[in-house]
């Protein structure tokens, strides 16, 4: 039993719109697998709900006309793991998005939902951070499209105005073009759990597979919500590909991010786990991209 | 000859369709739905409860408080059956609701509504004004002086101490030559994580009341309950249908008392009573954690001269088994590696935390984590192979127990051993994996465990059975014994069908206790279900079978001892000739105009036994260092469970314990905020219960040596499968890195910080 003071169903992405405008007090629900666990915990109890889950045209993987892979954001996490663009283009998505919950979530939990959730912790996140990800958000004054860095506002809170939804995930074409990645989720068990620290980095390599012509590296839980460790990108950016890069690149994440201590696990304990991560998936990632690295 | 044959579950066609009724499934839905209101402080006193918001809200029925409880019926809450001995008695400590705080999530009032929505509004509108007490959570740090006092009559918050003595340890350890061994072992608190939520209804009828819950122990909750009320306990019924697990945590009388309160002061209006998982990890039993030191010492050759071991049980906030598992853990460390000189000092204190229980295994999963992890320890010191210096210590085979008589007939431990390093590949393993450098690295570790069936002499065992013949020859037989998810039935129905001579479709266990008519049982525990019942359903079939072949003896003239019941046929034995079936005969003896008779037969048996149960576990892991992780590779145990009624039940069975042990000894434990003594991770994401990605396959061998003073050669295997699978894991680490992780789980944490004291990181 859950405590809904009402539920209205939208049956288009501009009725859904016009639902958040009349009440706007409601919240939205996609999937639910976050919603329905808060209103259980009694922070979201009484609320009223919109629920776009029936709008199958914010459902699917295509390419945009400028060759952007377009993620509708009511697109389930299994949907995403088993698409073909996925799985040809950004492969490494399909897999981080594999690591959330277990099969029953995976199939109702949505990327939108991973995303406007806001938490630091999404899977989908920092792989959608290391490349480039726009946030498309429909609303009353229509469509506007937004960087994932500046999507995400603080911890919990995202950029939705009233009135607004997000409506698609887009990866730029530039961004995925040559890149190859990998996403490295610690956990404390091997499902139904939550990322201690994740970490995704993607790699673009020169034709001869010897240099690091780009490098992108984000993590989850390394602070307040997802995040680019820039410094650590640009300290390798150009390089040859060699364990000696691989390790300044790892070595340079502590200047870079910034996690707490919580009773999940201690400060100390999530940096020491992001430099390995780093290093590890930097080195599949280039791995994936056809390049070896020399020890 | 059923016994011994894998046939199927007697219960699994209605679980898999999902038939299978449950306490939820029963309860009617005019009930009011109950909620129980928690302290939000560890220790103190509830000086007023503002529930003037809450009674606004639309829905609610009516709130209590812990004010509202003007009968002071304080009630012991242990599944222990009950002692005519008050030294015996368990501690009465508990009431409904309590105005005294004496951990985070204490029971200090309820709410009664129309619907879960009316009462979880309304108990989040409840204001409470505490004076708060200073609290301890740390088990040593409650024993010292000037710690919180958590309950008057006990000082130093010392529930109960127990000392051993056994030869002069202080002289043995004079002898020249000797090596000291010292070691600290932690396990943490853990929760049982039954799939089935704690559950219960209530409902008054004719100046009786009736609760039906979700418990293992139906007939000793009638006592509880009646204690709790302070009412006569034939007022009482409790009904136990089928249970969605229970691993000790519904060995306990957990909110029955209340919720039959609640209906009481309802004028007996049904009251249902279904516990939220997070309050499941709080408000229900817990694991003790238990802080173990041992000290040994040993002689060159590698024996022991003389041994010590001081335990620290964490009681938590009330009495509950109390002392019961670190004496349990106690006496298995006198006996598994037995030594002349010995000291044994154990501990069980309260501190401002959930309250522990019985949990499957009860304080010996927590021994054998000291135990065993100190007997590698020793083996390393000694520079000995782990498994030869385990043989050369180990119980010898007749040795018996001067309390409990239990003798060990078999070479139990050595052919455990064998069998499950013949199942690992363990010699070839262990020689590949010494002497590892690199950052992932391999191990495999051995632990044994000592277990001991049933609770005899230190408690009543007592078993009763009826039988009750149908028209078509088919029977249904009762016992106070349940069934609550480990197969008992199915071993029932073996036993029965086996003894009486009837085909195994034609025996029909009653699965759901009621103790209206149920015979008297105190339940599921101490692994004995199939121990225990065996005497009372070979007594009672043996009984039935005496009066069908003497009325059959009147039917075909013939002399009863020329008769037999063979799968459900009179057979003269003399030519094997098949005079009649059960059934002709049953129609007859019920409808007959000479001679009517309602066949049936019961009986009790008091059992004045009880059976060790051993074996061991051998776990494979691949440790990687720079992530602190633990991989579990392969894993087998090996038990001498006696004779195994069902095979593929007791495979099973021993599976659920190994993944029991396999998150015992690498993820869960329950953590508490220093600051104010709230639980964390009281919930299934933060509390890490391993899941089936986090399993090998498990391996399942026994020997089965049938054990002489059981009704069936059979005894304990509900929580053996359980007790050594941790300590065999950190062994393995040790094998691979040389790391000894003494504070259980094995998990990142605790290798992070372990792995940087060794100056691995």
């Amino acid at each position: 039993m859950y405590d809904i003071k009402a539920l209205y169903e939208a049956e288009s992405v501009e009725h859904a719109v016009a639902l958040l405008v009349e009440h706007p007090e409601a919240q939205i629900i996609a999937g639910g697998s976050d919603i329905l666990v808060k209103m259980r915990e009694g922070k979201c109890a009484g609320k009223e709900l919109v629920s776009i889950y029936g709008l199958d045209e914010m459902r699917g993987v295509s390419f945009e006309a400028d060759g952007a892979i377009r993620i509708g954001s009511l697109t389930s996490f299994s949907h995403i793991t088993g698409d073909p663009i996925i799985q040809e283009h950004i492969r490494v998505l399909g897999e981080a998005v594999d690591m959330v919950g277990g099969p029953q979530i995976r199939n109702i939990g949505t990327i939108g939902g991973n995303t406007c959730n806001g938490v630091t912790s999404a899977d989908s996140a920092s792989t959608l951070f290391a490349w480039d990800a726009v946030v498309e958000i429909t609303g009353p004054e229509g469509v506007r499209r937004i960087p994932i860095q500046d999507f995400y506002i603080r911890a919990g809170v995202v950029d939705l105005k009233p009135g607004e939804l997000q409506t698609a995930i887009l990866i730029p074409k530039k961004a995925y073009e040559g890149y190859q990645g990998h996403y490295m989720k610690y956990a404390m068990r091997n499902a139904m759990d939550i990322a201690t620290t994740g970490c995704s980095v993607n790699v673009k390599l020169s034709e001869d597979k010897k240099v690091m012509e780009d490098v992108r590296i984000a993590y989850g839980v390394a602070g307040p919500v997802p995040m680019r460790a820039s410094g650590t990108e640009a300290a390798v950016k150009g390089r040859t590909v060699s364990g000696e890069n691989v390790k300044t690149f790892a070595g340079a994440v502590l200047e870079d991010i910034r996690p707490r201590d919580s009773f999940r696990a201690s400060k100390e304990f999530r940096q020491h786990i992001a430099v390995v991560l780093a290093e590890r998936a930097l080195r599949e990632s280039i791995r994936l991209a056809g390049g070896e690295v020399d020890e | 000859m059923y016994v011994g044959k894998n046939v199927p579950r007697v219960d699994a066609r209605d679980k898999v369709l999902g038939r299978t009724k449950y306490t939820d499934d029963l309860c009617d839905k005019s009930a009011y739905i109950a909620r129980v209101l928690h302290s939000t402080i560890a220790h103190g006193r509830v000086v007023s409860v503002d529930t003037s918001e809450a009674e606004k809200i639309p829905g609610v029925v009516k709130i209590f408080t812990c004010f509202d409880v003007k009968e002071k019926h304080y009630f012991p809450t242990a599944g222990h059956p009950w002692s005519t001995d008050p030294d015996h008695q368990d501690v009465a400590d508990r009431l409904v609701l309590t105005e005294e705080v004496r951990f985070y999530g204490d029971d200090i009032g309820a709410v009664v509504a129309e619907d879960e929505i009316a009462a979880a509004k309304a108990l989040r509108a409840i204001r409470v004004e505490y004076e708060e007490y200073p609290f301890v959570l740390d088990v040593q740090e409650a024993m010292r002086d000037g710690a919180p006092r958590i309950h008057k009559n006990y000082p130093h918050n010392i529930l109960k101490h127990t000392g051993t003595r056994r030869g002069n340890y202080e002289e043995a350890i004079k002898e020249p030559g000797l090596t000291k061994v010292e070691g600290w072992y932690d396990t943490p608190t853990v929760q049982h994580c039954h799939i089935e939520n704690f559950i219960c209804y209530a409902e008054m009828e004719g100046g009786r009341i009736t609760v039906t819950a979700s418990t293992q122990i139906p007939h000793i909750i009638r006592r509880i309950v009646g204690q709790a009320l302070g009412i006569e306990w034939g007022r009482v019924r409790v009904v136990k249908p089928y249970i969605g697990g229970g691993f000790g945590n519904k060995q306990d009388a957990l909110y029955e008392p209340l919720c039959a309160w609640l209906c009481m002061q309802l004028g007996g209006h049904l009251v249902k009573l279904d516990v939220p998982r997070e309050d499941t990890f709080v408000s229900n039993r817990v694991r003790h954690a238990i802080r173990s030191h041992i000290i040994s010492w040993v002689r060159p050759d590698g024996t022991y001269a003389a041994r010590k071991l001081e335990a620290f049980s964490d009681q938590g906030a009330y009495a509950s088994h109390g002392h019961s598992i670190a004496a349990k853990g106690a006496g298995a460390f006198s006996q598994l590696y037995p030594c002349d000189n010995i000291e044994v000092d154990a501990y069980t204190v309260f501190t401002n935390k959930p309250v522990a229980g019985a949990m499957r295994g009860y304080g010996i999963p927590q021994a054998m984590w000291a135990v065993e992890a100190h007997t590698e320890d020793v083996a390393a010191r000694m520079g000995m192979d782990p498994v030869e210096f385990r043989r050369r210590n180990l119980m010898p085979v007749g040795y018996v127990d001067a309390f409990s008589r239990n003798e060990l007939y078999d070479d139990t431990f050595n052919q455990c051993l064998d069998k499950a390093m013949e199942a690992i590949d363990y010699k070839r393993k262990y020689k590949e994996y010494q002497n590892q450098t690199g950052d992932i690295r391999r191990g495999i570790g051995v632990a044994v465990f000592w277990y001991n069936t049933a609770v005899w002499p230190i408690s009543l065992e007592t078993s009763s059975c009826r039988m009750v013949l149908n028209q078509d020859g088919s029977l249904q037989v009762q016992l106070g014994e349940t069934e609550i998810g480990q197969g008992a039935d199915t071993a029932y129905t073996q036993m029965t069908a086996d003894v009486l001579g009837v085909p195994l479709e034609n025996v029909h266990v009653v699965s759901c206790q009621d103790t209206d008519v149920t015979p008297f049982g105190t339940g599921a525990y101490a692994s004995r279900q199939t121990y225990t019942a065996g005497f009372s359903i070979r007594q009672t079939a043996l009984l039935l079978k005496e009066r069908i072949l003497k009325y059959a003896g009147g039917l075909t003239r013939m002399p009863v001892y020329n008769l037999d019941i063979v799968e459900g046929v009179i057979v003269r034995t003399t030519d094997g000739r098949r005079l009649m079936t059960l059934g002709e005969l049953s129609t007859e003896a019920l409808y007959s105009l000479k001679d009517s008779r309602h066949l049936t037969a019961e009986s009790t048996s008091q059992i004045k036994s009880n059976a060790y149960s051993f074996g061991c576990t051998i776990a494979e892991v691949e440790v990687d260092i720079p992530m602190c992780k633990v991989k579990l590779l392969d894993i087998v145990n090996a038990h001498d469970a006696g004779t195994l009624i069902n095979p593929a039940l007791a495979e099973a069975q021993v599976h659920g314990g190994m993944s029991m042990g396999i998150g015992y000894g690498m993820s869960e434990r329950l953590i508490f905020d220093e600051k104010t003594g709230r639980p964390l991770n009281n919930n299934l994401l933060d509390y890490k219960l391993s899941t089936f990605m986090d399993h090998p396959r498990l391996k399942a061998v026994f020997v089965e040596n049938a054990e002489p003073t059981s009704a069936f050669g059979t005894k304990a295997l509900g929580e053996p499968p359980a007790c050594s699978v941790a300590p065999a894991i950190r062994n393995a680490v040790y094998q691979a890195t040389g790391v000894a992780v003494n504070e259980a789980p094995v998990n990142p944490h605790n290798l992070f910080r372990r792995f940087q004291e060794e100056g691995l990181l």
